[in-house]
């Protein structure tokens, strides 16, 4: 029997031989490790990333966690691709303390680090390609409070507490809706994993405790469509809600009038210029510290406004 | 010459000694070949560096393996491994860092707390009858929740208690050695492996964990209190569970309290890789370092050969599917 684990063995080898030595064939080689994989987001980045590694003639890995808890993970993750003599590593850190070892490795060998998405708090990213998601988030409650008249009580259904973006995005909310709309009151801030069917879940319970709530916005992708699903398996009418990011699902709850609007981030935008700036620190050029990759806030009027749904994903 | 009586004595005992050495074998003779496989196809695999790397992506997964072994072996399953892991982190976070206590409290409390939430899960099973299965599902799930609870849902980071990342991060072999700096994480988890193994093998109660496993009633009717052996189980391998916390809250210079869920799958992976029975009362240590071993050069490699991401996971569950199944047939042949 010792032969069939010979033959796995062998077999599994054999099986991967045939993409490393097309890896190995090209020169400029930078892998992306993100915060996330599978997510259509994530997927949108990965397309941007794409993009410029063609334009520029590059290769990337585009690489993620499973979920955006797992930061150990992320830090395998980066582990080997450092292994692989990379020319630039972009990076989206889950946790940037948990990284500094292996970023001040990739230092020493004189290898540029590029941030995307939510960044890493460090000085050693040569640049950062982001989202300003306080200042998206803020242009949330601006239309928010437009929506409902510039009174009474919103909630947020955020996708978690300890993550950056989670934070920005909840904090831009609430603190423009302190600051600016004193006859607003956020009632409640719940989380729901960025998970479909948590956040319909946790959007059930706050329109069961506050039947008299206006508004909720939905910090993400799953989010706002956990809010859709809410809203619609309880059939309550009049609310507005306001989503983020893209994605099939909210695209129509948007077309349909279920959904107000959402910010929608750029994140073709995020992985192309990640790429960008690698290969320019690379070529010795100038990059600049922060690359304000931009967001939007779209609704049924400009869907289909080309420079809208050129940044919308499905 | 040999003797009648001396062949009688050998008999069982070599034929013991030889399947499991076979199939310790077979483990290391795979791990090997997914090796050389790598470095093959890959020049950049075997370095010293990535080889490090792969020992320390081991590190945690081993160390909750090897007590999910302890417990699998009884002929029960532990699902709170993962979460009891972080809850243990937690704990150090809010020794060290919140009631700024020496760096040894810290550990000793993370440990601690481990054993103390095994006994609780081993008193479940034991004592209340709840299926194993169900009671640490239900510990798993409370001891996110605190995590969370207890942490504030924000990570604690270690800043204020220096040294305290050398214990994963920090290597004692390469102050010896400078080219091999192995990181103490990586010692460790031999470490655990050694004394779980130990104890496993030459102690009472390694002898009645395998009882447990192979047939509950008989040890009970030979009048063996077997609710207090299964409990003392569960707490060791809580205990193992509060060095894992330990080690990867050392390694990330922070308890994260939303990390945990799904660990525990891959800890049971490397435990069957390793052949041990999920039906209980059969297993080593040994095997389930292998296991996990194979687990993570599986996945490095696989990284390191630019395979896209949603074929590792193909590939990996297909690995241990067919490593557990090489594992059967060979038994069924064997005997």
């Amino acid at each position: 029997m010792l032969s069939r684990r010979f033959i796995l063995g062998v077999l599994s080898a054999a099986t991967l031989a045939a993409p490393a030595s097309m890896a190995a064939a090209e020169d400029v080689y930078i892998p992306l490790v993100s915060k996330g994989f599978q997510h259509q987001f994530w997927q949108a980045v990965k397309s941007g990333a794409e993009q410029a590694a063609d334009e520029f003639d590059v290769t990337i890995t585009f690489e993620g966690p499973d979920n955006e808890t797992m930061v150990d993970r992320q830090i395998d993750m980066l582990a080997a691709a450092l292994a692989n003599n990379p020319k630039a590593i972009g990076f989206a850190a889950l946790d940037s303390q948990a990284a500094i070892p292996l970023l001040k490795q990739a230092n020493e060998k004189g290898i540029p680090i590029i941030a995307f998405d939510s960044g890493v708090d460090s000085d050693i990213p040569v640049s950062t390609a982001t989202t300003d998601n306080v200042a998206a988030a803020s242009l949330a409650a601006d239309k928010m409070a437009e929506k409902i008249g510039g009174k009474g009580k919103v909630a947020v259904v955020a996708h978690d507490q300890t993550s950056r973006t989670g934070i920005d995005r909840r904090d831009g909310f609430v603190n423009r809706m302190a600051e600016n709309y004193p006859d607003i009151e956020v009632v409640t801030v719940q989380y729901g994993q960025g998970d479909h069917l948590k956040s319909t879940e946790v959007t059930k319970a706050i329109l069961t405790a506050n039947p008299d709530l206006n508004g909720i916005f939905g910090t993400n992708e799953g989010s706002a469509i956990g809010v859709v699903n809410g809203v619609q398996e309880l059939g309550t009418e009049g609310l507005v809600i306001i989503g983020y990011d893209s994605g099939k699902a909210q695209k129509d709850a948007i077309k349909s009038g279920l959904m107000a609007g959402a910010i929608t981030q750029n994140p073709v935008g995020i992985g192309y210029e990640t790429v960008k700036a690698a290969v320019a620190a690379l070529n010795g050029e100038e990059v600049p510290v922060l690359i304000d990759t931009g967001f939007y806030y779209y609704d049924a009027s400009n869907m289909d406004d080309p420079k809208i749904s050129a940044v919308l994903y499905d | 010459m040999t003797t009648a009586t001396d062949i009688e004595k050998k008999k069982p005992l070599s034929g013991l000694a030889d399947s499991g050495a076979y199939q310790k074998f077979l483990a290391f003779a795979s791990l090997i070949v997914l090796l050389i496989g790598f470095s093959i196809a890959s020049p950049n695999f075997m370095q010293t560096s990535n080889m490090i790397a792969i020992l320390q992506a081991t590190s945690v997964n081993g160390v909750l393996a090897v007590a999910a072994t302890l417990v699998i072996i009884t002929g029960g399953i532990d699902l709170s491994v993962g979460t009891l892991m972080t809850f243990c982190a937690v704990i150090a976070g809010v020794v060290l860092t919140n009631l700024g206590m020496p760096l040894l409290l810290g550990v000793a409390a993370a440990i601690a707390a481990g054993a103390f939430c095994g006994l609780c899960s081993g008193t479940f099973v034991a004592k209340m009858k709840i299926p194993p299965f169900i009671a640490t599902l239900g510990m798993m799930l409370i001891l996110k929740g605190l995590s969370l609870v207890i942490s504030g849902t924000r990570p604690i980071y270690f800043n204020d208690t220096p040294g305290f990342d050398q214990i994963s991060r920090g290597s004692l072999i390469g102050e010896v050695f400078p080219s091999l700096p192995i990181p103490n994480g990586v010692l460790i988890l031999f470490l655990v492996a050694i004394a779980a193994s130990y104890i496993l093998g030459r102690t009472v109660l390694g002898r009645y964990t395998f009882a447990l496993g192979s047939n509950e009633e008989a040890v009970r009717l030979s009048g063996v209190n077997t609710d207090m052996w299964k409990i003392r189980i569960y707490a060791l391998a809580g205990a193992i569970c509060g060095i894992a916390g330990i080690l990867i809250a050392s390694r990330l210079n922070s308890a994260q309290p939303a990390l945990g869920l799904g660990y525990e799958l891959e800890a049971i992976a490397a435990v069957v890789i390793g052949g041990t029975s999920l039906s209980g009362g059969r297993g080593t240590i040994l095997g389930t370092l292998i296991g996990a071993l194979i687990m993570a050069v599986l996945t490095n490699g696989l990284r390191v050969l630019s395979v896209a991401q949603e074929w590792q996971t193909v590939v990996t569950g297909a690995i241990i599917i067919l490593a557990v199944y090489a594992d059967m047939a060979r038994r069924k042949k064997a005997g």
